[in-house]
């Protein structure tokens, strides 16, 4: 066997990449249509969204850039679908989405998720059903200040239209005035400083969608309970299109996902087969 | 020719040019990777200016010095000289005479976010985390559960809150540096270890399927996306038979070089 180990350890890593691209690319092309599972925490998330009372004000932020479209954007498009959607029953949500961004590179994505949605898919109205308040720089700062008064802090829209012109904005002053934060973030700021500065302080409900590699330092705050539900990565975003029902581009990649883990899971079992099968000394 | 074609054409390349770089370091990946630092710099300069600068500074100092009034901030407008001060003191750092003034700006800076960070981990993690773990050795109705029959939901229900508990207090006994670990300390500290390990490894796995999912984000927009009529399969097979017959030429000519050193 000392001729296999030898052979396995002179392997190019090149090869490791080509295999890895090969076991994804294929059933991109060819679906395999892989069972996908609902975790707790993603069914959390959704049953968070269920219980938002009709008509109340939802504050969405945007948190990411385009490094996390891939795994962040299809979450997005399907907790906005979740929102804008009818209930089971069949009757309007009717929630009012407050969009935004502390993520300066965010405001675009943000744009185009709400376009995509909100205008295209349900026709919803822009300053009544929906806005979207853009960028403002002050990561945590934006959070505690928005505390005392959210038009303050956010004075006009996107595009600098100022935000007494629209609807939607009537009567929501401060955190009091809203029924949940959904934070879809990348990293820093997000979930954990929404939670440190809004959940914790201002005992604001809230959800949150996040990359794979962010999602265990959330778990935490999920397990306390100070996060209501948890969606991590391309996975979570494939759960939560399970749960409402839309087959989108994160169902697509699942297949995709799982021959790629289990690809890289035999590359692990071939380099311990590797060092187990060296003479001890050679270690 | 649309401008989301010549927008797919460039993104095209520049994703095959950084893929590039897994055959090795190469022009054609120098090129994208500078250009990519030179547009970010750019990007970013313009966003700054556009988005922090102009609306929380300039433009409310502009208009409070033209009307007296205070805009849409609660504070009287010249109240803005002072993060006007505090920033043009950031800029003393090029000066290697009057680069102490800078260090006003930065104890602003850290002891504003020091003093938001406090209260964030006060009330968001020591608090609330040492609650949360203060919970009953089987979590309630569990053990009845398993009582009614024996399955791996049940099993894992009753394992849920255990798990916790001693993960919780192994892990701290590790990091407690105060006691030598050996002994019943030292094992207690090696169960910690255990832990920490099964923690690292989900945290790798779930770094995994993150990187992973960026491929297939990419790979879906190489394969499998089309703009307009044209299929983008078709401009990466172009680029990547490009990037290739370039990466070649290049590995000729660097060969030629070492032959005539040699």
């Amino acid at each position: 066997m000392a001729w296999l180990a030898a052979l396995l350890e002179r392997l190019d890593r090149r090869v490791i990449y080509l295999v890895v691209a090969v076991a994804i690319i294929i059933p991109l092309l060819w679906p395999m249509g892989l069972p996908i599972t609902v975790s707790k925490p993603a069914r959390d998330f959704y049953d968070g969204i269920e219980s938002i009372p009709d008509g109340s004000a939802v504050l969405l932020a945007m948190d990411y850039d385009p490094t996390g479209i891939p795994e962040l954007y299809p979450m997005n498009l399907a907790v906005l679908r979740h929102m804008l959607g009818k209930r089971a029953s069949g009757e309007e949500r009717n929630l009012k989405i407050i969009g935004f961004s502390l993520w300066p590179a965010g405001p675009p994505l943000a744009r185009k998720a709400l376009a995509e949605v909100a205008e295209r898919e349900f026709g919803k109205t822009y300053g009544v059903d929906y806005i979207n308040l853009g960028f403002k720089e002050g990561r945590e700062i934006v959070m505690a200040n928005m505390a005392s008064s959210i038009p303050q802090v956010w004075p006009s829209d996107i595009d600098g239209r100022p935000l007494a012109e629209f609807p939607i904005m009537n009567g929501i002053r401060r955190y009091d005035d809203i029924a949940y934060l959904v934070n879809i973030s990348a990293g820093y700021p997000g979930i954990k400083e929404w939670v440190q500065q809004v959940v914790s302080i201002h005992g604001l409900k809230m959800v949150g969608g996040t990359t794979g590699v962010s999602a265990p330092e959330y778990y935490p705050y999920y397990q306390s309970h100070q996060l209501l539900g948890l969606l991590e990565g391309l996975k979570g975003a494939a759960e939560y299109e399970k749960l409402i029902g839309i087959k989108g581009s994160a169902t697509a990649g699942m297949d995709a996902q799982s021959t790629g883990h289990w690809v890289i899971a035999l590359f692990i079992g071939l380099g311990n087969l590797i060092y187990f099968l060296k003479p001890r000394g050679s270690r | 020719v649309s401008l989301d074609l010549v927008l797919t054409v460039v993104q095209v390349f520049c994703t095959l040019a950084i893929f590039s770089f897994l055959y090795k370091d190469n022009p054609v990946y120098k090129f994208v990777e500078h250009l990519f630092v030179g547009v970010a710099t750019g990007w970013w300069v313009v966003l700054e200016y556009r988005d922090v600068f102009l609306p929380n500074l300039l433009k409310p100092l502009w208009h409070g010095i033209q009307t007296g009034e205070k805009g849409e901030t609660h504070l009287p407008w010249w109240t803005l000289f002072i993060p006007l001060a505090l920033g043009l003191l950031l800029f003393m750092r090029l000066s290697p005479k009057a680069t102490y003034l800078a260090r006003w700006s930065m104890a602003v800076i850290v002891g504003t976010f020091s003093g938001l960070a406090v209260i964030g981990f006060a009330s968001g993690d020591l608090f609330n985390q040492i609650e949360s773990n203060i919970i009953p050795f089987f979590a309630p109705g569990s053990l009845a559960a398993l009582g009614q029959g024996v399955t791996l939901a049940t099993v894992l229900e009753v394992l849920r809150n255990p798990v916790l508990i001693i993960g919780c207090i192994t892990v701290l006994v590790y990091f407690f540096f105060s006691l030598p670990h050996q002994g019943a300390v030292g094992g207690v500290a090696t169960i910690g270890i255990w832990f920490l390990m099964v923690s690292f490894g989900a945290s790798y796995g779930n770094t995994v399927m993150a990187r992973i999912s960026l491929f297939i984000g990419r790979a879906n927009f190489l394969l499998a996306e089309r703009t307009g009529s044209m299929p983008h399969w078709l401009l990466t097979v172009v680029f990547a038979v490009a990037i290739i017959a370039v990466i070649a030429l290049w590995e000729r000519g660097r060969r030629g070089q070492d032959l005539d050193a040699a």
